[in-house]
Parts: structure tokens; C-alpha cells; sequence
């Protein structure tokens, strides 16, 4: 049957799904830091598995290496991004966005 | 073969529901526990393609790590969140209609992309890798040919480390704290006074 061989087609349509769902994250949480923040690592996440398909697909090793550098920027965004989040959340009191405007400097 | 496309689908379809719930609930904290579910679901997805040491690292990393941190936070700051969701529900029509149209485009590149790819030159083909594991391929090129980019990524999570303690770290005031040079800077002179004392008569300073 043609729905049981799942082929590189089935594993781009699940990125390209969860990619565009990390996008309305950003556009629906506009508001809140810390949703933008997890919406981008979903993205992230989408493209780990559009390129580990594409390796597979290609029978090459050099989509997975590329996937473990993604994963360490992904962590280093990650945790740069919350410490910039506590600081601001020391110096307004909140974490909307709207208040990054008012500052200077 | 039939368990196999199961299992991808099982797994793509909470993955997919998972990462609604994410950017959909109220509550950040349940929203970085979906996102912990929605990472397991695709470490599973990476060990069905045979990408099993990609899987290991997800969870590792991003699972042991990110998501904790995230949920340090989320749990660390004391926030009104429900004055962050205005608008949402007047947002979403559009954001559903964005969202096909993105889909619509990326779906067509990818058709695309997938009979273009074969024409590449492969650069590490899985057949010289023969009878290794995924770890074991993985490892004999990324600390070999990858060996500058290796360690690029290694600087630039000291670089993540440094700036995120810099950022976060803060001065209290009224903390005693010991400081090696101002102790070392001191000598006798400036700081032990011989006082001859005459008898029945206190020290004046």
C-alpha cells in the first residue's frame, strides 16, 4: 500500500509542519518573551529533521555533522537569550515586548 | 514495514499536536513541558530514520538542558502571563492563513528539492562507514575533517557561557567579600600604630 512506505516526502511534509507552526508561535505570543524564545527552538528543531532526512535520503553523513553544530548554536542561543530575559526582567518588572523599546543604551 | 510507518506516524502526529500545545496553552510552564514531549517525539523520529546518536544528543541537550533551563526561568520569574495573551484569539484568522500560505510554499520547494538533490556529489557516503554504528561514523569524520569547525563549536559555548554569567551576575551591595590585592597592598606601616601608653591615661586616637 502507498501510505505504509514512508519515504523523505513524509519526513519534509512533518518539518515544513512544525516549522510553520514555531512561525504562528512567534506571531500569536507576540507578547511574551519567553513563548518567542521556545517557538524559535521549535523551528530549530524542524530544521534538525529536514537535514537528518535529507542525510538519510542522500546516503551522506555531512546532513547528521551539521545537525550536532545546529544543536550547539541552538543551546547557546538558548541560554544567552534567557540571560538577556532575567536581566530585563530585573531592570522593567515584566518580560513584554513592548517595554524592549524604552530602553537605551 | 507496516509497524515502521506506524511508528512514523504515531510519532509525527504527536510531535505535531505537541507543538500546538505549545505555542497555544496558557501557561508557560505546561508549554515547556510540551515542548519536552514534543523533543522525546522527535528523537524517536531520528532513531526510526537511523539517526540514533542525533537522538541521544536531542534528548541530552535539548531535553537535559535547553528545556530545563527554559523551565528555570519560566518558573524563576514571577509574571503576569495572562496580560501577555491579549490578542491572541483576534490574530489567529490570520495566522492560519499565513501559515498556508508559508506551508504551500515551503511544501513546493521541498518536491522540488528532493529530485533535485540526487544529482549532488556526495561528500562522506554511508558506504564508507560500512559495518560501523552511527556513533562510530559520526565520530570518525566530525574529530577528524571536522576538526576546526569542532572547535569553533566548542568556543563559541564558552563564549555562550562567559556572556551568559556576565549578563546575569550582579553585585549586592552589604556582602563582605574577600579581595586578594587589597589584602596583599597592605604593610605594616599603614596599619599597625606603636602607641606608648602613660599610666592612668587611655589611648586617644
Amino acid at each position: 500500500m502507498e501510505i505504509f512506505e514512508i519515504e523523505i516526502i513524509h519526513y519534509l511534509i512533518l518539518s515544513t509542519i512544525v516549522f510553520v507552526i514555531g512561525i504562528c508561535g512567534i506571531f500569536l505570543n507576540r507578547k511574551n518573551l519567553i513563548i518567542i524564545l521556545i517557538s524559535i527552538e521549535l523551528m530549530l528543531l524542524a530544521v534538525n529533521i529536514n537535514m537528518v532526512a535529507f542525510s538519510v535520503y542522500l546516503q551522506d553523513l555531512s546532513g547528521q555533522i551539521f545537525t550536532i553544530f545546529t544543536l550547539t548554536v541552538a543551546a547557546a542561543e538558548a541560554a544567552i537569550g534567557l540571560a538577556i530575559l532575567v536581566v530585563f526582567y530585573r531592570k522593567k518588572n515584566s518580560i513584554a515586548i513592548d517595554d524592549v523599546s524604552e530602553l537605551k543604551g | 514495514m507496516i509497524i515502521y510507518s506506524l511508528f512514523f506516524y504515531a510519532f509525527a502526529a504527536l510531535l505535531v499536536v505537541a507543538s500546538l500545545v505549545v505555542i497555544s496553552v496558557k501557561n508557560p510552564v505546561h508549554s515547556v513541558l510540551w515542548l519536552i514531549f514534543a523533543f522525546f517525539n522527535a528523537a524517536g523520529l531520528f532513531i526510526l530514520i537511523g539517526a540514533e546518536f542525533l537522538a541521544m544528543t536531542l534528548v541530552i541537550v535539548y531535553v537535559g538542558a535547553v528545556a530545563v533551563l527554559f523551565l528555570f526561568v519560566v518558573m524563576m520569574l514571577n509574571i503576569n502571563f495572562s496580560k501577555l495573551r491579549e490578542g491572541f484569539h483576534k490574530h489567529v484568522p490570520m495566522c492560519i492563513l499565513i501559515a498556508l500560505i508559508l506551508f504551500a510554499d515551503l511544501f513546493l520547494v521541498m518536491v522540488k528539492s528532493t529530485s533535485m538533490a540526487k544529482n549532488v556529489t556526495l561528500s562522506f557516503p554511508f558506504s564508507e562507514f560500512a559495518g560501523l554504528s552511527n556513533a562510530h561514523a559520526i565520530g570518525s569524520i566530525l574529530y577528524t575533517k571536522f576538526m576546526p569547525i569542532f572547535l569553533i563549536a566548542g568556543l563559541i559555548l564558552l563564549v555562550a557561557m562567559i556572556s551568559a554569567i556576565i549578563l546575569t551576575h550582579r553585585k549586592r551591595a552589604n556582602v563582605k567579600r574577600q579581595d586578594a590585592g587589597i589584602q596583599f597592598r597592605r604593610t605594616v606601616a599603614d596599619s599597625i600604630d606603636i602607641v606608648k601608653v602613660e599610666t592612668g591615661k587611655g589611648v586617644v586616637n
